[in-house]
């Protein structure tokens, strides 16, 4: 067998957006110290957020939210083997390149945060590590795309434990793309202006029927049922925030989420691991929300 | 010829489509009443720490042993090349794998996605050009027994592509870089065993 010495290359959109294809089917969790991290694993997340508040207690809490302390993301990093992922400010080039300093392996341009800059998004292709942005509707997805994302979630509402946002995200992401399909290519011009995104982007997305990147779903799923509901809507993925650490027996439901979305498809089998799991996240409804609560509509 | 995709976690949609490309039927695999219609398996890549727990909880596991024990052609990518190894070095506490490769498999053997790279790989198996391979948070295959052919190494000796019998491991992806030679070397595996031969190890 002849030696192979050809040069390796790394931080390619290939290699950034890989790694969101392995994580497909999966459940990525917010976890907050480096025990929740290892109780996440144990119960078959794909990956961890790590961070220092979850969604629900920034909303209540309130104040400027901001990157979490690189000691904790050590900490986090250091206790599993599994994927972590950190947020930065949308818009904070420089929190983004102290998580890559700190090899977070994705980092997370975050309206859960507070924004940095109101109206640029970070350069995510000065970056060697890939980037998952937050989307409300397809022309959104594509800017991110655009500016170096290599996957996609939808925002929902984060902290709620209310789903109805996240519905809204992906059934709106989904039948944007639907109806792309069906243009004829000089409507494409139009609807790239529309979009607000380059025109081959769009013609790229009307020939294949679908993003170029994982679409993963976030921002309120709280129940087994929530995530498989999303599944079902086209996922491929779900993030799950304050739903599982905020809930009365975390570990029952960690497991009872990643079980629903692997079987998304077979209700007897959502059925059975919905049974016994304690309290949910109490909960807001999304409607109660005054419009400067409302985390996704940071972010344009 | 119905080849099963194991469809736990991962991108098993990318394996099933290069299948579909050349032919075969496919049967995405969540159960054993699936895995005992088809004729070979592949393990995609994912996460094998999930796919190790989702096949014990849902009764897979024991199954895909027997399966492996009795011939079954089975190609694992990345997380499914870490299924097949007797062996595995830093897994998650606790976690198993249904074995049949004779090999020791290191985890995140490069580090984090830092560490993660595509290179132009060697495989003297399918001939001319080199595969394009892509390593993303790849396991190595740190020790080769006596029965198990390495097909690839890298530049500095590691190997990362094997074969032992029926069973087929790379650590890399080529179901999504356009890659189909090595389903094609698995689908011919497939064929022999259906034929009633082995493949010579």
């Amino acid at each position: 067998m002849t030696e192979n010495t050809s040069a390796e290359q790394f931080g390619s959109s290939r290699v950034k957006r890989g790694l969101a294809e392995m994580l497909k089917g999966g459940v990525i969790m917010d976890v907050v110290t480096a025990e929740q991290a290892r109780i996440a694993e144990d119960a078959g997340a794909v990956a961890v957020m790590a961070l220092e508040r979850v969604p629900a207690d920034i909303r209540s809490q309130g104040g400027v939210a901001r990157m979490s302390d690189p000691d904790l993301i050590d900490s986090i990093i250091a206790e599993v083997s599994i994927p972590v992922m950190a947020k930065a400010r949308i818009g904070h080039f420089v929190e983004a390149q102290i998580l890559e300093a700190l090899k977070v392996d994705y980092i997370d341009e975050s309206e859960v945060l507070s924004p940095a800059d109101y109206v640029n998004h970070i350069d995510k292709w000065n970056f060697q590590t890939p980037f998952v942005c937050g989307a409300t509707n397809l022309g959104e997805a594509l800017r991110r795309i655009t500016e170096g994302a290599a996957m996609i979630r939808s925002k929902g509402e984060a902290g709620t434990g209310d789903v109805s946002e996240a519905t809204k995200h992906i059934r709106t992401i989904k039948g944007e793309i639907a109806r792309l399909s069906a243009l004829s290519k000089d409507e494409l011009y139009v609807a790239a202006k529309e979009l607000q995104a380059p025109y081959e982007l769009v013609a790229e997305i009307a020939a294949t029927g679908k993003l170029p990147v994982v679409l993963f779903v976030a921002g309120g799923v709280a129940t087994p049922a929530d995530a498989a509901m999303m599944m079902q809507l086209g996922a491929d993925g779900v993030f799950v925030g304050s739903g599982i650490f905020k809930s009365g027996n975390p570990q029952a439901r960690a497991n009872a989420i990643v079980k629903a979305v692997t079987f998304f498809d077979d209700p007897s089998v959502v059925a059975e691991v919905s049974r016994g799991l304690g309290e949910a996240m109490v909960g807001i409804n999304v409607a109660d929300l005054a419009a400067p609560h409302r985390l996704s509509e940071r972010g344009w | 010829m119905t080849v099963g995709v194991l469809a736990l976690q991962g991108d098993f949609r990318e394996h099933a489509e290069v299948l579909r490309a050349l032919g075969a039927e496919v049967e995405l695999v969540r159960r054993p009443e699936e895995l005992a219609r088809v004729s070979g398996l592949v393990i995609p890549g994912g996460e094998s720490s999930v796919m190790d727990k989702l096949s014990r909880t849902f009764g897979l596991a024991g199954p895909l042993r027997d399966a492996v024990r009795s011939g079954l052609p089975v190609y694992g990518t990345c997380a499914g090349l870490i299924m097949l190894a007797d062996t595995v070095l830093d897994g998650i506490a606790g976690q198993q794998s249904i074995g049949g490769l004779d090999i020791s498999v290191r985890r995140n053997a490069f580090g984090s996605q830092a560490e993660s790279f595509e290179t132009e790989l060697d495989v003297p198996v399918l001939g001319a050009p080199p595969v394009h391979a892509l390593f993303i948070r790849a396991p190595v295959v740190e020790v080769v027994g006596p029965r198990v052919r390495a097909l690839a190494r890298l530049a500095d000796g590691r190997c990362v592509a094997v074969q032992q019998g029926n069973l087929l491991g790379t650590s890399f992806h080529p179901e999504i870089t356009g890659e189909h030679r090595f389903h094609e070397h698995f689908l011919r595996m497939v064929s022999g065993a259906e034929a009633g031969g082995r493949a010579a190890s």
